[in-house]
This record gives C-alpha cells, structure tokens and sequence, in this order.
C-alpha cells in the first residue's frame, strides 16, 4: 500500500468520526428538543401527562440511591482539600483561610462536579440499561403502537428527576465538603483553622458562589440524564447493546460534565460572576 | 354492532398498495397489495423471514414504507402527523409476536396501562375492566404476577388482554399461537374468533399454525419473496389444500406450504438458488 492510499485513509476514518461526532450532537439536540417540547406541553396543558408518580419514582431512584455515595465521597472531599491546602498556607501564617479556599472551590465547582461524576455512575448507567432492554425487549415499540410517546413517558420524567435531585444533591454536597474540612480541621489542623472556620467561610462566600454551582449542577443532571437516555433508547444487537450502551453513558456524561464545567467556568470568568 | 366510525360498508378499513421496504439494499417486501374489510379475519401465511413481522409493522406506523401506501381508517399514514397518529392507534390493539409486556410492571398494570393512559376512568373502574379483560384470556389469577414470573404462553394472553384493553376496532396479532400447546392455542383461536364474531372486531393474524389458519379466517393471504402469492377466501385456499399436484407452480408452492410437506416447489428454489450462488461467492472470495 502507499504512502498516499494511507493518508487519504486517515483523513476518510478522520472524517467519518467527525461526522459521526456531529450526528451524534444533532440527535442529542433532537431529543433535548423533544424531551422540552412535551415537558412545556405537559406544563400548560392537562391532557398531556407524564404521571406525577412516574416523576416522583425516578426522583427517588436517581436520588435516594445515590445520597449516602454523595456524602461519603463529598465529605472525603473537604478533607482532602483542608489537609492539602493548609501545608503551603502555614509559612504566611495564613491557615485560617482554608475555610475560605473550601468554600469557594467546593460550592463553585468541586460540589457539583463530583456530585455529577457520581450521579452519571448510578442513574446514568441504570437509565440507559433500563431503556436499551426495554428497546431490546420491543417494549418501545409497543408503546408507540399504544400511542404513548417514549420520549413523553420515559425521557421527560428521567431528566427532570435527574435535573432536580442533582441540584438538591449539590445543596448536599457543599454542606458535607464544608464539614469535612471543619472536621479534619477540628482534628488535625488545630484552632488556627477551626476556631472561627464558619465566620470566614461565610464572609468570604457570595451569593453567586453557591448560585452558579447550582446552575452548573443543573446543566450537569440534564446533560448526564439526556446522554443516558438516547444511548438507552438507540440501542440495537441483544444484550452486548445493553452493556455497550452504559459504559459509553458513563464514558460520555464525564467528557460532557468536564466540558460543561470548561465551558461555564470561562463565562463566569468573562463576565466576572 | 359497535359503531365503525366513517367506513362506508363494503369500503377497505385497511389497504395497502404497492409497499416496498428495504433493509440494506434488499427489498424484504417487494411490492404488497391487499384490502382488509371491515369485520373479516385475514390471515397472513409465509415462510419464516418473508417478512410478515415487517408487513406489520407497515400497518401500524411503526414503519414507514420505502415506497407505496399504507392506508388505514381511510387515512394515509405517512401523511398523519404524530399527534394525529396517535388518535389511530386508541382504535387498534396489536399483540407482538413476543408479547412485549413492560417487565417492571405487573400483569394487570400492563393491562391498565392504555385506560390509565387514554381515559379518565378512575382507578376502581379500570381495575373492573382491567379484571374483565383478564378473565377473557384466562389470566385473573395472574394479575399481580410480574411477566418474568409468567410463562411464554401466559405473555402471550397477557400481551392479547393489553391489547384489547381499549376496545379497537381492528387488532393485528403477529403469531398469536406458536409455542402454546394444543389446547391453549385452541382457546386463543376461539377468543380471537368470538371477539371478531361478537364484537365485529376485524382482524389481522400473522400465522404458521396451518390448523388455526383454517379454523378463524374469512380469507387467507399468501407472502412470497416479498410479494402477495396469492389472496382469497378460505375456501379456495381448502380447496388447494385438497387437491391433487397440478403442475402449476404457485399453487404447488401453496399447497406444499398449505400441507407443510417437505418436497416440492418451495424446497427444490431453495436448492437451485442459494446453493450455486454461494458457491460462486466463495469462488470470488478466494480470487
Ligand atoms: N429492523 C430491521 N433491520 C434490518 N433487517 C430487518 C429488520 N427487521 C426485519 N429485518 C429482516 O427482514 C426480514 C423479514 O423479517 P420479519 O421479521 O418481517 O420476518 P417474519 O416473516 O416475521 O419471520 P418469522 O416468521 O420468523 O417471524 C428478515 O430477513 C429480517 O432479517
Ligand atoms: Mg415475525
């Protein structure tokens, strides 16, 4: 073979994965379209329903499962940052802003953004693996043929749930990253540090600290939910689907939380909020 | 007689003309036409893989042709948006050939699903209907079974009393007998003939159960090689049945389906075809 069929190979395989890429996004735009069409039709009309118990159902499946992961790790989170930052602090005589540096790190990114890693493990794999056996199993098609939607009945309360219990998650997250710090603090570190830890932390802290983690945890839930249910739902080959198709959630809602949070970080930084 | 909404009597409730579908550049129907009239049984014959399952799903939405009309209730599928789409299928039951009951949910939420969905009905009424329905296919007892819980048999009655949950007005079922016993599969004939014979439900039976065939047609459709062999009443195709060889291939072809025999014009194509081809295929593989 020569040098020029191999390049020209290259740029076709390179090609193929961009378009790919491209297809990708616009079926994911597609089904957030879709998924905001029936939400908003849900919202203002009575007779299109997705089920109050549906949505309650996902909350606590996306939610409950996930709560005691959340507190561990977050709390496991404080620590480490209290324990990391006060070495280099401590030659300036400036420990006591370890509360400072918790506070910003943990409400404006680390809270939701491990929040999120977690989240695309637990309900991200299990709504995709939900969806691709349904799909397998022809239980789609059925409800298409029984004129309910699937986009209606199993994607719109999916993301909801995740989008809502992701931001109370969040709340969550940055009261246990706060009091793991304090704790390790209380422990460890010595009264330069804890002595005073909520004073600062509050002072130092504004509004648009806690809000835009907030924002970002909703971007994150329905970025994770929208991700697990079209690979769920494009499912096809049997079981080997099933697998394929909540590995590569996990796979894509992590790329899609570290972008996001690039993406958001740059806007904040712009506009200085 | 239950109203039949805008069908003007002897008028098709469903027609399908020159559909064509493919998959990967072959054409798995290749140009099917038929009528089904308001109140009859069709029955749909046709080796394995012809392509019965996909006839189908043409007539339920599910797919869209490649080229070619599917028409039902007088209406074009094609050219129904979602919405208006979904008003059909209130009108029509269909039981897959797997069943394709939710596993999360329980056999009677299966069956309640449609009157949750499309009514307002309170709950105590749709559990009545939901009981109704049940009892029809024998399944009352099953009703807060999980489907894994149930067998192969059971999902089938069970798919069958989902699909008549809302009344329709025709019902499509894709096998409803293969893999029940003798009896069971008697019993399912008998149900699906009292609710064509009571209730005047028209009906489409994708079918391989020759004995079955017989016992609930009006007429009988012949599928081969993606196109209609041959469609007509249940009499003529007895008549087929009965006769001796003729030395006219498709009626021969008919007949050896018709009798499940393993000689004849069916076995001798697929010895002349496939066979060489793939010879050849081999030969080029190796070059
Ligand atoms: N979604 C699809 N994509 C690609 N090929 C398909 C698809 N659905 C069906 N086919 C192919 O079309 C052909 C007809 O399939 P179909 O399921 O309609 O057959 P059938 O007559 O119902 O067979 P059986 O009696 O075994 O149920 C098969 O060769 C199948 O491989
Ligand atoms: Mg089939």
């Amino acid at each position: 073979m020569s040098d020029g069929v191999g390049k020209r190979g290259a740029v076709r395989a390179l090609g193929a994965r961009v378009l790919g890429g491209l297809e990708y996004l616009g079926g994911m735009a597609l089904l957030l379209g879709a998924a905001g069409r029936w939400a908003y039709r849900g919202a203002v009309s009575r007779k299109v329903r997705f089920g109050g118990r549906a949505l309650a159902a996902q909350m606590v499946r996306v939610g409950v499962r996930s709560l005691p992961i959340v507190v561990l790790v977050q709390a496991f989170i404080g620590v480490i940052l209290a324990l990391q930052m006060s070495p280099p602090l401590k030659p300036y005589g400036q420990e006591s802003q370890v509360a400072v540096i918790i506070g910003i790190a943990g409400f404006r990114m680390l809270g939701p953004i491990i929040t999120a890693v977690v989240l695309s493990g637990f309900a991200g794999a299990s709504i995709a693996a939900e969806l691709g056996t349904m799909v397998v199993a022809e239980e789609i098609e059925a409800m298409q043929a029984m004129a309910m939607n699937p986009v209606r009945v199993l994607v719109v309360p999916r993301v909801l749930a995740t989008l809502v219990m992701m931001v109370l998650l969040t709340v969550i997250a940055d009261l246990m990253i706060s009091l793991g710090g304090w704790a390790v603090s209380r422990a460890v570190l010595g009264p330069r540090v804890y002595v005073g830890y909520w004073d600062r932390m509050r002072d130092a802290l504004v509004y648009a600290d806690f809000v835009t983690g907030l924002i970002l945890a909703g971007v994150f839930g329905t970025l994770i939910s929208l991700i697990a249910c079209h690979e769920g739902l494009k499912v096809s080959g049997g079981a080997e689907g099933v697998g394929r198709a909540t590995t590569m959630t996990v796979v894509y809602s992590i790329v899609a939380i570290i972008s996001a949070a690039c993406v958001f970080t740059m806007i904040f930084f712009v506009y200085e909020i | 007689m239950p109203q039949r909404a805008n069908i003007p009597d002897g008028q098709a409730i469903l027609r399908v003309t020159d559909l064509v579908k493919r998959f990967d550049g072959r054409a798995v129907l290749d140009g099917v036409n038929l009528e089904v009239r308001p109140g009859e049984t069709l029955v749909v014959m046709g080796g394995s893989g012809c392509g019965k399952s996909t006839l189908l799903r043409h007539m339920i939405g599910s797919m869209r042709p490649d080229e070619g009309r599917v028409e039902l209730f007088g209406h074009d599928l094609a050219e129904l948006s979602e919405d208006r789409m979904d008003l059909l299928r209130k009108r029509f039951g269909i039981l897959f050939q797997s069943g394709a009951l939710f596993n999360s949910m329980t056999v009677g939420d299966n069956v309640a699903l449609p009157l949750r969905e499309h009514t307002n009905l309170d709950d105590d009424t749709i559990d009545i209907i939901v009981r109704i329905k049940l009892e029809l296919v024998g399944l009352r007892p099953a009703v807060d079974r999980m489907p894994a819980e149930i067998s192969g048999g059971m999902k089938k009655r069970a798919g069958l009393a989902r699909a008549i949950a809302l009344d329709p007005e025709i019902l499509f079922y894709d096998e409803p007998s293969a893999g029940l016993d003798p009896v069971t599969s008697a019993e399912i004939d008998q149900l699906m003939m009292d609710l064509s014979g009571k209730l005047g439900v028209t009906s489409v039976v994708v079918t391989h159960e020759m004995d079955s065939a017989f016992r609930i047609a009006d007429r009988m459709v012949m599928l081969d090689r993606g196109r209609v062999l041959k469609i007509a009443s249940r009499s003529e195709f007895e008549a087929i049945r009965d006769s001796a060889p003729s030395g006219d291939e498709t009626t021969d072809l008919i007949r050896q389906f018709l009798r499940g025999e393993s000689q004849g014009p069916i076995t001798r194509r697929r010895q002349d075809t496939g066979y060489a081809e793939d010879l050849l295929e081999a030969a080029d593989g190796e070059r």
